[in-house]
């Protein structure tokens, strides 16, 4: 099974073991905290984007999720059957699972601005006509 | 391609690499492997473009399919555009079945939808995840062959073109190292750019370019070998045809005179003609023109010849351009032939169409497929002269070269019916007598003949054999009749043509058998 990352877990060793079948076990939900957020971010290796990603939504998830969110990190090197699934193409790919809809952000997460806007946190400007 | 022992080219082979020295893979497209020598460059990176249905897909699915089937090669195909299921029902209407082939692990596709409305860009990022989703669909069934269509996709899919051309680049170079096989589609782009996005810059070891147009409100299908790096390879624009039973090349003249030349005689049908022939009748495996101007009987002679074949127990592929097949019986049934009983018996097949209903090279293809499926031994075209009238000489021409050295490779004696004009009764109207083996003219002669019991003069048909190569022939020209017993020679002996040439004589009829 993937390893599942809560927001205290550090460092981004996207470290990963099978467990044969390849599939995500469905999230729980803890009765005392409730996970409104769960994200998925996909990687392929340790590379400096990889990286960046990581520790950019680390401390985007911090500020606006409040500890209410779950990280789990899916290294495509590993498990590359699960790019399939969620149509990933280009890494890193953050992807919003709950709440729904779902969203994808493509790209390190540099752009916090945008990031915001990718996860419905802050009312896009320029693409309100569309949401 | 195979050295042919010719000791010139072998001392060629030491000097410069040739062709030999890239490994090929077929496509199992018909012709486009004789074409491309054996096929498109192994292990590298083939570009297939050509603008929108002009066949990409088919041609890159068939080449999967027939890598499945014929060569036990596994293919993974990664669609941008179609779903599995879209994929599986146009390859349905060609007879494959793909969800088979999946469940054998022969054959694997992976849809990757790439949606823009969903993608929100923030920063720095690569295709890596392609490359995942590629390797393991590769490992997975162990493919040897590749599809990705189309690939441009990722242009309009995803926001950066500068990420996408750079990952694209190391996609293709990448790909080499996978040991697989590779075809990549794209879209041809305006004003005669091969692919919008610039895409045969990366794909430099073979371009194949798709090409439909249509001229005249006729549409003609085209495929050229742009380029093939490493090989030799036939450079012209070759008809293709794309229907029901997928797509085939129709390659021209490539394999040149090298037809073998057959002693072996066939009967016209005719006892009369087949004595002015050296008293056997055609040469096998030779090609026969019969030019006439209206009403002189090319079809009556034409359908002795089918119905020779048949009685011989031969098969006849007859093509009609001029009439139904069901006028065909009835008319040949009046000069006493009974075709109607072959048919049934599965020796006779007569395809009859408008020259209109495609271009000279869907024709060409369409014939090519027909005999290929058919395996006649005799092939009759009746008459070749409408064609004209959907091509200038020169594009019939080439035509007919290339279905006489089809026909010929395919050990068939073929005869064509051609109109001439009164007049210029010598110059068939598409210059291809030189084509043809055995040349036969049928005229109205400017003489009267009489018939002994008749008391008016009647105009009379002749025959006269202008030329049959390899044999000796009568040079005479010989009248005939038409009856309701079917053609008849009238031999006339050496008086009887005097008195002809003397043009007022009467002469009594003989009738030849």
């Amino acid at each position: 099974m993937k390893k599942k990352r809560t927001s205290k877990s550090g460092g981004v060793r996207a470290r990963s073991s099978r467990n044969g079948n390849g599939e995500t076990k469905p999230s729980v939900k803890r009765a005392d905290e409730p996970m409104e957020w769960e994200l998925r971010l996909y990687v392929a290796g340790n590379t400096p984007n990889s990286i960046a990603a990581f520790s950019n939504l680390q401390q985007i998830c911090e500020k606006h999720m409040g500890g209410r969110y779950r990280i789990e990190i899916v290294d495509l090197f590993e498990n590359p059957q699960l790019a399939r699934g969620d149509q990933i193409i280009a890494v890193p790919t953050l992807v919003r699972r709950l709440p729904t809809p779902i969203k994808k952000i493509i790209g390190d997460l540099s752009n916090t601005e945008r990031v915001l806007v990718g996860l419905d946190l802050k009312p896009a400007r320029s693409f309100a006509a569309r949401r | 391609m195979k050295n042919n022992g010719n000791p010139r080219i072998k001392t060629a082979d030491k000097r410069l690499p040739q062709q030999e020295f890239v490994r090929k893979t077929p496509t199992g497209t018909e012709g486009l492997d004789e074409i491309t020598r054996g096929g498109i460059p192994s292990g590298r990176n083939t570009l297939v473009c050509g603008g929108a249905g002009s066949g990409k897909t088919l041609f890159a699915m068939k080449y999967l399919c027939c890598g499945a089937f014929e060569y036990g090669e596994p293919g993974l195909c990664i669609s941008f555009e179609e779903n599995s299921e879209e994929l599986a029902q146009n390859m349905a209407s060609l007879g494959y079945d793909l969800s088979a082939l999946e469940k054998k692990k022969v054959l694997a596709i992976d849809h990757v939808q790439i949606a823009r409305h969903e993608f929100e860009e923030t920063g720095e990022y690569d295709l890596s995840g392609l490359f995942v989703r590629i390797e393991h669909g590769i490992r997975s069934i162990g493919a040897k062959r590749l599809v990705l269509d189309t690939v441009e996709v990722l242009f309009t899919g995803l926001p950066n073109e500068a990420i996408v051309r750079s990952e694209l680049r190391r996609l293709f170079r990448w790909l080499k190292e996978q040991g697989v096989t590779t075809i990549i589609t794209a879209e041809t782009g305006p004003r005669g750019s091969l692919t919008r996005h610039g895409l045969e810059e990366y794909v430099a070891d073979c371009v194949i370019l798709l090409d439909h147009r249509v001229s005249e409100q006729v549409s003609t299908r085209r495929l050229r070998i742009v380029k093939y790096r490493g090989s030799a390879h036939g450079t012209n624009e070759f008809p293709f045809l794309l229907d029901e039973s997928g797509l085939s090349v129709v390659p021209i003249t490539s394999v040149g005179l090298t037809h073998q030349a057959s002693t072996d005689r066939v009967s016209s049908g005719i006892p009369g003609l087949d004595r002015m022939l050296g008293g056997k009748g055609f040469f096998r495996n030779s090609s026969i023109l019969i030019s006439g101007t209206a009403g002189t009987g090319k079809s009556s002679f034409a359908a002795h010849f089918a119905n020779a074949a048949a009685e011989r127990g031969e098969r006849c592929l007859y093509f009609a351009f001029e009439e139904s097949p069901s006028q065909i019986l009835r008319n040949m049934r009046s000069v006493g032939l009974d075709l109607e009983q072959w048919m049934d018996r599965g020796l006779l097949r007569i395809e009859a169409s408008r020259p209109t209903s495609t271009g000279l090279e869907g024709h060409l293809a369409r014939m090519h497929r027909d005999i290929s499926a058919f395996k006649p031994v005799i092939v009759v075209v009746d008459p070749i002269t409408n064609l004209v009238s959907i091509g200038d000489s020169p594009a019939v021409k080439s035509m007919l070269t290339r279905l006489i050295d089809f026909l010929k490779m395919k050990n068939i004696t073929a005869m064509f019916t051609n109109l001439t004009v009164k007049g210029m009764v010598e110059e068939t109207s598409v210059g291809i007598s030189s084509l043809m083996d055995t040349w036969i003219l049928l005229r109205e002669m400017d003489i009267l003949v009489r018939d002994v019991s008749a008391s008016a003069p009647e105009r009379q048909r002749a025959i006269h054999l202008l030329k049959s190569r390899g044999m000796a022939h009568s040079r005479k020209m010989e009248p005939f009749e038409i009856t309701d017993s079917g053609i008849h020679m009238l031999f006339l002996d050496g008086r009887q043509r005097n008195m002809a040439q003397g043009s007022e004589s009467r002469w009594a009829r003989k009738r030849a058998r």
